[in-house]
């Protein structure tokens, strides 16, 4: 048995049953990552000492039967932009390569009281700003299916060390499709939840009405048990919901009779690659088979929403960002003339391209003259993408579709090209835009690479995600 | 739609952003490019549409007027670049000397 391919779940019931420690499967975590690391590069900082610390702690925790949870033991990847106190947390940006903040983000927190073992913090695009974690200012992360490809983005690092099994279960963010792309093209189990579910204290603000926090895990199970530990209200949080949690885990139930799933009309379009269509489409006849009423929806104004994203994204981060100015913490140049030019110099030198890109792409649609041109008008059409969802789920319990037009695509082939970058979410940030949960999960291979099926809800349905995600993985389950 | 240097330039101040010449010549052509995919926006009429700047419903939060523990100065200053008697030290604001 290779303790580091366990599923959270599986590894629970050998913990609680005594049968392996949480140290004997931190150890074969670790000499995994070992293993894997030098050619996935998933981590930007590893912790093995604090894990083994930790996973001490927890096979005490076992031992006296006291406050286990599912996740108690189980070795977890976190992407480096939430707040882990006395690690650093660099974003992947220069800016704040040698940040250690000094308390933890709620998630963290809540994963810390579970007992959860640290294994290290993974690489994401520069501030959460990408689809192929390319935009990292430390390295790419490489598909651990095929590693001349992207991981996706820009949960990349987590995508990859739960694919190559460095890690038990991983936490994302995701403000465009950061948790489901990477999800899709490492050929894991990805959850965007509903906007507010689980708490953005301590999550480095990118896009404040857009961002969310989803797990990265190896089957559907696991995602439930993953959400149990991080949803809820955060006071600490003002955007967050207040409402009870649902015991996550009592959703997974192999059962889609009667269920009414649409499917959106817009997202399934030509020049999708015909191998992601074939297995989009065949998911969908699974569910047909399974004995899901499936109808056509129609989400008409899908065609906007790239470029209201990229007008709302790039606006809420150029405020957000503002906050590095080499005063409090992070990179400051003090070569510099006055405090207006170590602005400039700072900023200059700390921000990598893309990150650059967005700045000046989100000043420009919020200042004078451009404002209601760009940023009052993108907001608009926000809302005109959120009715869509309405009038879909009045008719629908869930819609499904592709998590992208193609699979993992080679490394540097879209770089240099911004806008063929963007098109690569097109079908994910309507979802945040809308505020909706997004479920992804493995649906076949085109090319040699996963393909995942994307199930969306309504606000605060991740269980009716759940539920149809887990019949779905159990009726396709090898 | 065609974005200038003079244009690039004014929005990278407002942004307090340093950029080369050549980032400020790719800059100029990707904005461009962009924003030109942004007018796909013009063919919906929003004139009678709310703008949605978030999806729950907007209020104030207050939290308890109540005394809770926080950081300490040490835990604050602990990422500062560069301190002095406790406090963050920076340059000089204005260029005449306001120690006068």
């Amino acid at each position: 048995m290779n303790l580091h391919e366990l599923t959270a779940h599986e590894a629970h019931d050998l913990l609680v049953a005594r049968k392996i420690s949480s140290v004997e499967l931190t150890r074969a975590v670790l000499d995994r990552m070992s293993a894997t690391e030098p050619t996935v590069h998933a981590y930007i900082t590893t912790t093995p000492d604090l894990a083994l610390d930790m996973a001490a702690d927890a096979d005490k925790r076992i031992a006296a039967g006291e406050g286990v949870t599912h996740l108690t033991g189980v070795p977890v990847a976190i992407k480096d932009n939430m707040c882990t106190v006395g690690v650093r947390t660099t974003c992947a940006s220069r800016i704040l390569e040698n940040f250690v903040p000094p308390y933890d983000a709620t998630v963290v927190r809540k994963l810390r009281s579970a007992s959860a073992v640290f294994v290290g913090k993974t690489n994401l695009d520069e501030f959460a700003m990408g689809s192929s974690t390319e935009n990292s200012a430390f390295f790419v992360t490489r598909n651990p299916h095929d590693i001349e490809r992207v991981p996706g983005g820009s949960s990349g690092g987590s995508a990859a060390a739960v694919a190559s099994h460095s890690a038990i279960a991983g936490i994302g963010s995701d403000t465009g499709g950061s948790v489901r792309l990477p999800a899709s093209f490492c050929g894991v189990v990805g959850l965007k939840p509903t906007y507010g579910r689980v708490s953005r204290y301590g999550l480095v603000a990118f896009a404040s009405s857009l961002d969310q926090i989803g797990p990265l895990t190896k089957d559907v199970t696991d995602c439930a048990l993953v959400m149990n530990v991080i949803a809820g209200y955060d006071p600490s949080d003002s955007t967050s919901i207040d409402s009870p949690v649902p015991d996550y885990a009592a959703s997974l139930v192999p059962d889609v009779r009667g269920l009414r799933v649409g499917v959106p009309r817009e997202y399934l379009i030509e020049g999708m690659q015909p191998g992601v269509e074939k297995a989009i489409r065949d998911a969908i006849k699974r569910l047909q088979a399974m004995g899901a009423q499936i109808g056509e929806a129609s989400l008409p104004h899908t065609r906007y929403a790239l470029a209201s994203y990229y007008i709302i994204a790039p606006a809420e981060a150029s405020a957000n960002l503002a906050r590095y100015d080499g005063i409090k913490y992070g990179l400051s140049v003090r070569q510099a003339s006055d405090m207006l030019d170590a602005y400039f110099k700072t900023r200059e030198q700390g921000f990598g391209p893309e990150v650059k890109r967005r700045i000046m792409l989100g000043t420009y649609a919020l200042s004078s003259g451009y404002y209601d041109a760009y940023y009052l008008k993108a907001e608009k059409v926000r809302t005109l993408i959120k009715r869509d969802f309405d009038e879909a789920f009045a008719k629908f319990d869930v819609l499904v579709a592709p998590t992208a037009p193609t699979v993992a695509f080679k490394i540097g082939e879209r770089v240099a090209d911004p806008l063929s970058m963007y098109l690569t979410d097109v079908f994910t940030l309507a979802v945040n835009q809308a505020g909706i949960p997004a479920l992804v999960v493995p649906c076949g291979f085109a090319e040699g690479m996963p393909v995942g099926l994307q199930i969306l809800g309504n606000t605060l349905s991740e269980e009716t995600l759940l539920r149809v995600g887990y019949a779905f993985e159990q009726a396709t389950r090898r | 739609m065609t974005i200038s240097r003079e244009e690039v330039e004014h929005v990278a101040y407002l942004a307090r952003l340093g950029l080369t010449d050549d980032e400020k010549e790719m800059l100029r052509d990707q904005l461009s490019s962009i924003l030109d995919n942004m007018q796909i926006l013009g063919e919906l009429d929003t004139g009678a549409i709310p703008p949605t700047a978030h999806i729950i419903p907007l209020r104030n939060v207050m939290r308890a007027d109540a005394v809770v523990p926080g950081l300490t100065h040490e835990e604050i200053m602990a990422n500062a670049p560069e301190v002095e008697e406790g406090f963050f030290r920076i340059l000089p604001v204005f260029e005449e000397d306001y120690e006068r």
